[in-house]
Order: C-alpha cells, then sequence, then structure tokens
C-alpha cells in the first residue's frame, strides 16, 4: 500500500438519519468506520470480502455489503444501519416475524437478512417462495437451515400486502 | 403433549431464544462488539510459507519497523509453556521451531491497529530447510508418518466365522470429504491486562475453562490469575472448541507483556487455513450378507487425515467407530480406526465428532447390499435395524435398550409416503430421459454422552436476590442454540417464577469453575441439570425456612405460579424470598451434575460409553441432470427424536440447521489442498456452504412428540444439536439412487463425498460405460 492510499480523507455524511463528519483512512471500510469510529455494531464483519452478507446495510436506498465500500466512497451517502432503521421502527413487522419464527440462532447473519430481506420487500411487495429464497441467496446463514427466515419473510410480505403489520 | 401452565417461559413450551429481540435489532454483544479501552493493540499472525520444513533463519526486522507495530512475539516471547496441545502430548506449539503444515503461525505482530498487524504480518523474511510432506491419509501412510494418537479396536463375534456363513461379500472403499466450520463469527480473542498475574479474556470460545487452562500454562501462572469470559458466539460448530486456544494465548501473552489491551480476530483466509476442520476419511468396508439383505459380518478400517498433531483426533476417530453401526445390528464385527499424522492444520471437532462418518460408512454398506440383491435400500435397512434379544449388542458391547427407529422410520415412511413417491420416481426414470430422479429414507442413531467420561460433569450457579429475581449462571455456552433459554426454563419450572424473572449471564470462569465444553450435544442436559440440583438446594431452603416460620409441615409447602403455597395461605413469591432473606436463610447455590451409570475401557473396546441414543429418520427427494451432473433437493422430510422437548420450537430450529449443514457436508461443501500442500478451498469465495436457495424445495420437519428418554434426563428431554447433522444422508443416498437409474440400480453408485456435481457427473459416465 502507498503512502498516498494511507491518506486520510474528510468525509460528510448521514449516518442513521444524524449528519456525520469524518476524517477517514482512505483504505476503511465503511462496515468499519461504522462498526469501531460510531460504535454500530449491529451490522457483523465476517468474511469481509463480500460473499457472506453479514455486513449489509442501506446505502441510498440500496443493499450495501459494508466490507466492499470504503468509508471515502460514502462521503454524501445517506446510510442506514440496523440500529436506525430499529429506531425509527421501518421493519418492526420484520422484526417481529423473525423472532416469532425463531428465524435465528446464533443471530450473527440476522441484522444483514433483515436488511436484505427489507431490500427485497421494498421492490416486490409480492414475492414468491423462490423470489425470496433467490434474493437472500447472498446472505449466508449457517445455523438455521434458512427455512425459518425464508417464512418469516413470507409472513411478512403477505401481512404487508393486506394493508397489516405482520 | 401440553399441559397448560400459567407461568410465562414454562419448560416444554416454545419460549424465543433470551437473545432474539437483541439480535433482530442489533444489540446483542460479541466478542468484537465489546467497547475497546483507549490504548487498545491488535495482533495478527505471521505463517509459514512452507508444508514441511525446519526454520533455518527468521527475520523479522521489516516486521519491526512497518508503520504502526508495537511489538513482535515468536517462541521466545512465551514465558510459560510453548504448547497448546488440549490433550496433553505436547504436540502442539504455540509457535514451532519446525513448520508442520502450509499456513501455520511462526510469529505475532502487535500494532496499533488490524490492519498494520496484518500488513506487517506479510513482511517476514523466514527461510526453511524443507523436509518431505504429505497431505492425506494415505499417502502419508504410505510415507512412513505416524498416527498421532492410539488408534482404537471394536470387536465382537467372530467376522471369520460370519463371512464363512455369508453368501455374499462385497470389499469396497469410500472416501469422505472434511467440512469447514464457516461459523459467521470468526475466531476471536481480547485480553485486558490486571493486577499481577491476572488476565482476562474474552473470547468466542466452546471450551472457557481450556482456554483458562492454556493460558495459564503458555503465561506460566496459576489458573486461578486467568479469567475466561464468552457471552455468546456467533456459531461454533465444533470449531471454537479447542481451535481457539491459540487466539486466546497470544491474546494473552502480548497483553501481559505490553501492559495494553490485545485483541486478535484473524482474517476469513487465516481463519480457515489455520484452524483444523471436520476429518476427511478412507474408509474400508469388508461387509458379508445373505439373500434377504441381513448383514452377518462386518470388518472396517477407518484412517482419518488428523492433521499434524493430535488435538481431539484421538476421541473423533473413536467417535466414528461408535456410530459405523448406525442403527444395524452386525452380528459379527471388527472395526479399526487409524488417526493418521498429515502435514495439514490439525483437524479438530465438528457437529457429530466423527460419527457422521461412521454413519455414512454403515449407509454405505446397506446401500451395497441393496444394490447387489435388487432391494428397496430402505428394506435392507429394516431388516438390519437393532433389536431385541440376540439383536440388540452394538460393537462396543453397549446394549440398546432405549430403541425406538422401527417406529420413527414407519412413521415417517407413512407421512413422506416413501413407497408411493419411490414407484413413481421408479417409473420416471424407467422412461429415460436427462433429468433422474432419486429418493431415500435413512435412519439415525446417535449415543449421547462424552466418551472421556470426566467430561460428563457440569455445574452452575444461581443467586435468588432479596427482591425475588434470579440470576443464572452455568458451565455451558450459547453458540446459538439456545442453550440459555432452555436452562432458564428449567429454572423457572423449578422456581415456578416467569421467566423474566430470571437472568441470564455470561459464561465465565469465575463464577462457575473447571466446566466441559460445550460439545457432544451435551449442553442442556449436563448444565440443566446441574442448575436444577443448585435450584433444589435454595427450594430446601425454602421449605424448611416456611415450615418453621408458619408452622406447618415441610410437605405441606409447594411452590405455585409464582408463589409459594405454605399450609392453607398462599404467599407471593417475593414475599417469601424477602422473609427468607431477613431471617437469614443462605440464597444462593452452586449446582452440580455428574451422568450416572456410564463407563468405557477403551483398551478392551468394551462398555456403556452413552446414556442413552437420540433417533431421527430423514426422506429426501433429488433431482441430477445427468448431462452436467448438477441437482436440487426437491423435497425433504424429517422426523426426530429429542425426548420430551424442552423448548420444541428451538429444537425444530436446530433439526432444520442441523440437517442442512449435513447436506452442505455431502454435498457442496469441498476442501481442497494442492501438491504444494495449500488449502486452495480458504474462502467463501471457493468454499460453498449451503445457501438459501439450495434448502429443499418442499422441508416438512417434525419432532417424535410422543417420544421421552428413558433415561432420568433434564425434565426427560434428549440432546438435540449433534445427531441431526447425520440426517444429510438422506440427500446423498437419493443421489445415489439418481445416478444408479442410469444403469437400472445394478450397480451400486460408490459414489464419494461430497457429491459434487463433478462427482455426480463422473459417476453417471461411469455407470453408462458400464
Ligand atoms: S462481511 Fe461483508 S459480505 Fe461477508
Ligand atoms: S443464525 Fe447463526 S448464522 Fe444465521
Amino acid at each position: 500500500m502507498t503512502d498516498m492510499f494511507r491518506d486520510k480523507i474528510d468525509i460528510s455524511l448521514s449516518v442513521n438519519g444524524e449528519p456525520v463528519e469524518a476524517r477517514v483512512p482512505a483504505g476503511q471500510h465503511l462496515i468499519d468506520f461504522l462498526r469501531l469510529d460510531q460504535s454500530l455494531t449491529g451490522a457483523h464483519a465476517s468474511c469481509e470480502h463480500g460473499v457472506c452478507g453479514a455486513c449489509t446495510i442501506r446505502v441510498d436506498g440500496q443493499a450495501v455489503r459494508g466490507c466492499l465500500m470504503l468509508a471515502a466512497q460514502a462521503d454524501g451517502a445517506d446510510v442506514w444501519t440496523i440500529e436506525g432503521l430499529t429506531d425509527r421502527a421501518e421493519i418492526t413487522d420484520l422484526q417481529d416475524a423473525f423472532v416469532a419464527r425463531n428465524a435465528l440462532q446464533c443471530g450473527f447473519c440476522t441484522p444483514g437478512m433483515l436488511v436484505a430481506a427489507e431490500d427485497l420487500l421494498s421492490r416486490n411487495s409480492q414475492p414468491s417462495r423462490e423470489e425470496i429464497r433467490e434474493h437472500l441467496s447472498g446472505n449466508y446463514c449457517r445455523c438455521t437451515g434458512y427455512e425459518a427466515i425464508v417464512d418469516a419473510v413470507e409472513l411478512v410480505a403477505r401481512s404487508r400486502a393486506k394493508g397489516g403489520t405482520a | 403433549m401440553k399441559d397448560l401452565s400459567p407461568l410465562t417461559g414454562a419448560v416444554h413450551h416454545d419460549r424465543i431464544h433470551d437473545s432474539a429481540i437483541k439480535h433482530v435489532t442489533g444489540r446483542a454483544d460479541y466478542t468484537d462488539d465489546i467497547a475497546e479501552p483507549a490504548g487498545t493493540l491488535h495482533a495478527y499472525l505471521g505463517v509459514a510459507t512452507v508444508t514441511h520444513g525446519t526454520i533455518r533463519t527468521m527475520n523479522l526486522d521489516r516486521v519491526r519497523q512497518a508503520s504502526g507495530v508495537v511489538d513482535v512475539l515468536t517462541a521466545r516471547d512465551v514465558p510459560g509453556v510453548n504448547d497448546l496441545s488440549p490433550t496433553g502430548r505436547n504436540d502442539e506449539p504455540i509457535f514451532p521451531d519446525t513448520v508442520e503444515y502450509h499456513g501455520q503461525p511462526i510469529f505475532a505482530v502487535i500494532a496499533h491497529s488490524r490492519d498494520a498487524a496484518r500488513r506487517a504480518a506479510e513482511l517476514a523474511d523466514v527461510s526453511y530447510d524443507i523436509l518431505p510432506h504429505a497431505t492425506d491419509a494415505l499417502s502419508a501412510q504410505a510415507a512412513g508418518l505416524p498416527q498421532v494418537t492410539d488408534p482404537l479396536k471394536l470387536e465382537r463375534g467372530d467376522v471369520a466365522a460370519g463371512q464363512a456363513t455369508a453368501p455374499h461379500r462385497i470389499k469396497a472403499r469410500m472416501t469422505v470429504g472434511g467440512q469447514d466450520h464457516m461459523y459467521l463469527e470468526g475466531h476471536i480473542a481480547f485480553a485486558i491486562p490486571g493486577e499481577d498475574d491476572d488476565v482476562i479474556v474474552h473470547c468466542s470460545t466452546q471450551h472457557p475453562s481450556e482456554a483458562q487452562h492454556m493460558v495459564a500454562h503458555a503465561l506460566g501462572v496459576p489458573l486461578n490469575a486467568v479469567t475466561v469470559n464468552v457471552r455468546r458466539m456467533g456459531g461454533g460448530f465444533g470449531g471454537k472448541e479447542s481451535q481457539m486456544n491459540l487466539f486466546a494465548a497470544v491474546a494473552a501473552i502480548a497483553a501481559k507483556r505490553l501492559h495494553r489491551p490485545v485483541k486478535i480476530r484473524p482474517d476469513r483466509d487465516q481463519d480457515m487455513t489455520a484452524t483444523g476442520k471436520r476429518h476427511d476419511f478412507v474408509i474400508d468396508y469388508d461387509v458379508a450378507f445373505d439373500d434377504d439383505g441381513r448383514i452377518h459380518a462386518v470388518d472396517g478400517h477407518f484412517a482419518a487425515r488428523c492433521g499434524y498433531s493430535s488435538d481431539l483426533s484421538g476421541p473423533v476417530t473413536d467417535r466414528a467407530l461408535f456410530h459405523a453401526d448406525n442403527a444395524y445390528f452386525y452380528p459379527h464385527v471388527r472395526l479399526t480406526s487409524r488417526p493418521q499424522k498429515t502435514n495439514t492444520v490439525s483437524n479438530t471437532a465438528f457437529r457429530g465428532f466423527g460419527g457422521p462418518q461412521g454413519v455414512i460408512a454403515a449407509e454405505r454398506m446397506i446401500e451395497e447390499v441393496a444394490y447387489a440383491l435388487g432391494k428397496d435400500p430402505l428394506e435392507v435397512r429394516r431388516t438390519n435395524f437393532y433389536g431385541t434379544e440376540g439383536r440388540d449388542l452394538t460393537p462396543y458391547h453397549q446394549q440398546v435398550t432405549d430403541n425406538i427407529i422401527g417406529r420413527v422410520v414407519d412413521e415417517l415412511a407413512d407421512s413422506a409416503r416413501y413407497q408411493a413417491r419411490r414407484a413413481e420416481i421408479l417409473q420416471h426414470n424407467a422412461q429415460g430421459g436427462i433429468l433422474r430422479r432419486g429418493i431415500a429414507l435413512t435412519p439415525v442413531k446417535f449415543g449421547i454422552s462424552f466418551t472421556a467420561t470426566h467430561y460428563n460433569q457440569a455445574g452452575a450457579l444461581v443467586h435468588v436476590y432479596n427482591d425475588g429475581s434470579i440470576h443464572l449462571n452455568h458451565g455451558g455456552t450459547e453458540m446459538g442454540q439456545g442453550l440459555n433459554t432452555k436452562i432458564a426454563q428449567v429454572l423457572a419450572d423449578a422456581f415456578q417464577v416467569d421467566f423474566d424473572r430470571i437472568k441470564i449471564t455470561k459464561t465465565t470462569t469465575e463464577k462457575v469453575p473447571n466446566t466441559s465444553a460445550t460439545a457432544a450435544s451435551s449442553g442442556s442436559d449436563l448444565n440443566g441439570m446441574a442448575a436444577l440440583d443448585a435450584a433444589d438446594q435454595i427450594k430446601a431452603r425454602l421449605v424448611s425456612f416456611a415450615a418453621e416460620t408458619w408452622g406447618v409441615a415441610a410437605d405441606e409447602v409447594r411452590f405455585l405460579p409464582n408463589a409459594v403455597q405454605i399450609g392453607a395461605e398462599v404467599v407471593p413469591f417475593d414475599t417469601l424470598i424477602r422473609r427468607a432473606y431477613m431471617a437469614r436463610v443462605h440464597l444462593s447455590a452452586a449446582g452440580f451434575y455428574k451422568t450416572p451409570d456410564i463407563h468405557w475401557d477403551r483398551a478392551a473396546g468394551k462398555g456403556r460409553p452413552f446414556f442413552y441414543y437420540a433417533y431421527g429418520a430423514a426422506c429426501s427427494e433429488v433431482t441430477i441432470d445427468t448431462l452436467t451432473g448438477e441437482y436440487r433437493v426437491d423435497r425433504t422430510d424429517i422426523l426426530h427424536d429429542v425426548g420430551r422437548s424442552l423448548n420444541p420450537v428451538l429444537d425444530r430450529g436446530q433439526v432444520e440447521g442441523a440437517f442442512l449443514q449435513g447436506m452442505g457436508w455431502l454435498t457442496t461443501e469441498e476442501l481442497w489442498w494442492d501438491d504444494q500442500g495449500r488449502l486452495r478451498t480458504h474462502a467463501p469465495s471457493t468454499y460453498k456452504i449451503p445457501l438459501a436457495s439450495d434448502r429443499p424445495r418442499i422441508f416438512n420437519v417434525a419432532l417424535a412428540e410422543w417420544s421421552e428418554n428413558r433415561e432420568r434426563t433434564i425434565k426427560r428431554s434428549k440432546a438435540v444439536g449433534e445427531p441431526p447433522f447425520m440426517l444429510g444422508i438422506s440427500v446423498f443416498e437419493a443421489l445415489s439412487m439418481a445416478v444408479a437409474s442410469v444403469a437400472d440400480y445394478r450397480v451400486c453408485p460408490r459414489l464419494d463425498a461430497p457429491a459434487t456435481p463433478e462427482r455426480v457427473l463422473i459417476a453417471v459416465e461411469r455407470l453408462k460405460a458400464g
């Protein structure tokens, strides 16, 4: 790594609705910035190379892998993590369904899985089971066997389609 | 059976995981989430770039000079003993003089940031005197490498005589691959130095007492100086039973040396290359049987790739033999193991602990018999199930007294409509065509207990505070399985209080000492009993206090939901506690449990190593594409025995997850070493665990609700962590049937595991070529 790459970069962005200004190392990943500098430890660092989805967060309305994006690239972005989505009660029905259906065991995949599921539901309000499975295939879960996760997402999709909350 | 209880979180009822709300809101803390005190340093391991060789020179100047580096640790800097062998064999150095596998850690860098440490670790200048290497069990044996531990032999009856009387005999070989744990949370340890010799290590370990032991050993201090804490793990599956010790020791050594907190978290590649996996096996079997498909004699040899050190390979290879009968009676049997040393990372515990490799050998032999005789494999299974008198002795001379496999299999065959679907699939395949289908119904019988008898003990610490709230601590660790939830349910039931009154705290060696690993599926069996013992002690004191104070007989004191009946009066639980406290009743207790009636004589190969057995069965249907080898799982039905479930919803989750993990082991998860001895599948980009899209299209899971443990286990439940892993074998056997269809089921396809699409295709081609 060259010294130039090690330089710090000033960024200003919005994290969970709050303005944040920071000076970050040029090579720092967004997930590390959030976890280490912002104390937002809900999104997890697992494979750190874009495969498992444990680090999934929302950037400018899209589900994004926090380990593949640099903090410097988030300059000007609108970033939401599980903590912020919880506080603004945006995914309460999904969270309730995950709890009710026992769609988690160790929980390490859960925050990323929820952000990915919300990403699907926001774009396709009535996904089939097949579509849910395909969409969540970028998020690993080593514990649950996915059955309960797919059930929970399907439950919420149906209930949202009926205009209610799960 | 559900009794109506006004308590919340009562035992035998569904209860959500105690951390569920925290998990969905991102507020559950893992080790990496603990706030780092100012001045925290980060360690990273520097690793060898040869597979076998003596370190001639190691120049770490460039590492030391790299930006952000504070210190470097080598073997010379280990203040105590440079060894991490969990079985005291002294064969697992923290940092070795002779490298024994590619990627073995040889030093550690400590820096201001993880990034700096990681970059500096690449800068070492090391020269080696290269030695020859052998990475798989067979070539290592041929090269004269020793076994890492004594092999085991189990023998009963007279194999030669059994073979002589049987009209058929098949001898063949099967290879069964290993498996990476791929817990989503990788290894991590965070050491905080204290006064004197003290150090606190937060780490993601299934075995805090052993981590404590290893850290103390490495530091050269007594155990009482070291505290190991774990609130929860992001998955363990056996991978954090002994493999965490390296990280805990390195973090602790650095923290004490520098008087600063030190954290170590390898990246995924290093996590996969420097920590052990499930053992892969080469199995030679020789099965003798008659025209009815009844097995007369089995001779099996199990060679395992153990890696460079013994680690847990002795008990793992032992357990492979213990399960090489699965649910079948072998009239004459001889089973031998070969725990082979290899120049690879030291293989370790993984859900099932060698058992699955034994079970799959049994199922392969069943397949062989079925294809040789042109029978439905399920018929051959039933013919060979353990039975009563004369057909109930295992190869290790334990009598099977709680056998329910016949009922489990019958019920599943009915509910999954096995016969009708098999007939339909046979018809489909008979039409030829590129897509072929297969169906298989496989059973599992799994022995519960640690085979090292002394591990079968547990402790718990329970405090009742004077406001009536309860604090629970036990020796087990939470890795997602819901152990804490179950133990709290046991306590809620014992005191007859609502679940929410109980606070579950982190596992720490400070509260419960000398614990066993949370492994062998034993977590709730052992710790639940220990917690119950603690509760019973406190209750006994409360009863005698109440009897004395209210002037009633002890048997007139009864615990009701959130209250206590004392004679004619009903007193709220809080009130009783408050009064007991004022009267100076001791409201804290340490509980203890040891599993009764088990014993094992390894030299003789005889005993009762298992307290009881858990049973289950799965029926899977697959479709393969005979032009590409690709396949999908169309449907799986499972019926699994957990005795009287402590918490059915959590147990179902265990069954579903274990099944898929077992399916991954036998289908897509392939570990691959190159000729140089390098593991080339060292990250999820090249190592494929099952995804949401891989799970069976239709997935029906049921618990055998009628089952009840015949032994006096905690609330008559049964262990659930490992047994359902082997249900994944049904997928493997269904693939085998689909392949066999191309040669009209006359040949056993002898698929090796994992049955990747490539292997399926090769088998199809081989069978087509006849
Ligand atoms: S940690 Fe980002 S995808 Fe795995
Ligand atoms: S719950 Fe453990 S990885 Fe999904």
